[in-house]
């Protein structure tokens, strides 16, 4: 069966989803990242949807929850990268995703991520894991 | 006495032709102006060929019949055309109306022993070339309606510039009064500018839109939200006292929304936002 992979990267959690979502993808998304959070520890968990160009109610509500559910497990999300018509078709549909946070591209949301979350404990994974240009 | 009109017309087509020139050009509306001669010459030849070949005894009653297809075609292509070079719908019509003259002032000469033949053939032309007049004043006004349309789009679209002010900072000033189709529009600018700059930004002014109501400040903040879920942050500037008011009468909450007063302040906080200053250098000169 199809998974999105979920990627650990210090004591966050990355997922970037580069293929359409089914409704049965986004289900299994949503309950291996919330294994994934209580496995790791994450504290903060970042979405990368910029190649998502269709979403429908339900995708929405996954989303939701997923940042509910996280937020919950004590792990910040952060969704970034969501294309204009995506954030229309959202709003049109009456969901404002209010408990997640948003950001314009991975490094914003990185950013913001980290500011959430204030001091950084694992550096040493970072240091192998990560590749921004900083 | 039964006549064949399709013949009849067939044989005298060039003296119609003739006659409807002449017609046309001793008529003082004549438009030399936006049409040479010449052009006008081959138009009308063209309309009268399409008519004589099409017309037949048979199909004269019924101006909606197939066999007239071509001929409206051509009467719409010219129609059309004289909207957009700057006829009136008055000079059209005549332009139409004077071949039925020329027609009848040929059948007369030609019908001359029989008037009960003549009446009912006039008649019937008369009729027949009065339906075509009145779908040249249908596609002229089609033609205008084009026009307007396009001309709305155009205005539609030159009034939603999204303006870079600052690295990071976008405004829109919107002017003019925000409908659904509008609304639409500013976003989908807004959020693909946000996209292509990478802003995190966006101002909002609405200091030229002249009335809000419950309907406005709904797409407001449904504008505001997309923004949100972008990633970025949406000022709302340039409230008015008035638009306060009715705001608040109408019992709109735009709690959850940054609003400013004027572009000036909603920049400076989005200066302060961005950890930018402004302040005077030594020399009393702003800059940054």
């Amino acid at each position: 069966m199809d998974r999105i992979p979920i990627l650990r990267m210090g004591n966050f959690l990355l997922v970037t989803i580069q293929v359409d979502l089914y409704d049965r993808l986004a289900l299994n998304l949503e309950s291996d990242l919330v294994q994934m959070v209580s496995k790791t520890g994450a504290r903060g968990v970042l979405i990368d949807i910029s190649a998502l160009s269709i979403v429908d109610s339900f995708m929405g509500r996954i989303i939701g929850n997923i940042g509910s559910m996280s937020k919950i497990m004590d792990a910040e999300t952060v969704v970034v990268g969501m294309q204009p018509a995506v954030a229309i078709t959202l709003i049109e549909l009456g969901l404002e995703l209010k408990g997640v946070s948003t950001a314009l591209n991975v490094e914003k949301g990185m950013e913001l991520l980290r500011s959430k979350i204030g001091s950084f404990e694992d550096f040493e994974e970072e240091e192998h894991d990560d590749h921004r240009p900083e | 006495m039964k006549v064949d009109i399709s013949k009849l017309l067939q044989k005298k087509k060039k003296q119609i032709l003739e006659q409807w020139m002449n017609n046309q050009l001793a008529d003082e509306s004549l438009r030399e102006d936006l049409m040479s001669n010449d052009e006008l010459r081959i138009q009308s030849e063209e309309l009268l060929n399409a008519l004589v070949t099409s017309v037949n005894n048979r199909n004269i009653d019924d101006a909606q019949s197939p066999d007239f297809d071509t001929t409206i075609e051509i009467l719409s292509g010219i129609s059309i055309s004289r909207a957009r070079q700057g006829y009136s719908p008055k000079e059209t019509g005549i332009y139409v109306f004077s071949l039925k003259d020329a027609i009848l002032q040929t059948l007369q000469e030609e019908i001359k022993t029989d008037p009960v033949t003549l009446y009912t053939v006039s008649f019937k032309v008369g009729k027949l070339i009065d339906s075509f007049g009145v779908t040249t004043f249908e596609t002229f006004i089609k033609g205008r309606e084009e026009v307007i349309l396009r001309q709305t789009d155009e205005i539609a679209e030159i009034s939603t510039p999204v303006i870079r002010v600052w690295d990071g900072i976008l405004a829109l000033p919107i002017i003019g009064t925000l409908d659904s189709a509008r609304t639409q529009v500013v976003m989908e600018n807004l959020l693909q500018q946000i996209v292509d700059s990478g802003s995190s930004i966006a101002i909002l002014d609405i200091s030229g839109v002249p009335a809000v109501d419950s309907l406005v400040a709904q797409h407001l903040i449904k504008t505001v939200s997309a923004t949100r879920l972008m990633g970025a942050e949406c000022i709302i500037s340039g409230i008015r006292p008035e638009i306060a008011q009715t705001v608040v009468h109408l019992g709109i909450d735009l709690s959850n929304i940054v609003t400013k007063a004027s572009l000036a302040s909603a920049l400076r906080y989005a200066f302060t936002m961005l950890q930018l200053e402004v302040r005077k250098t030594a020399k009393e000169k702003n800059s940054l």
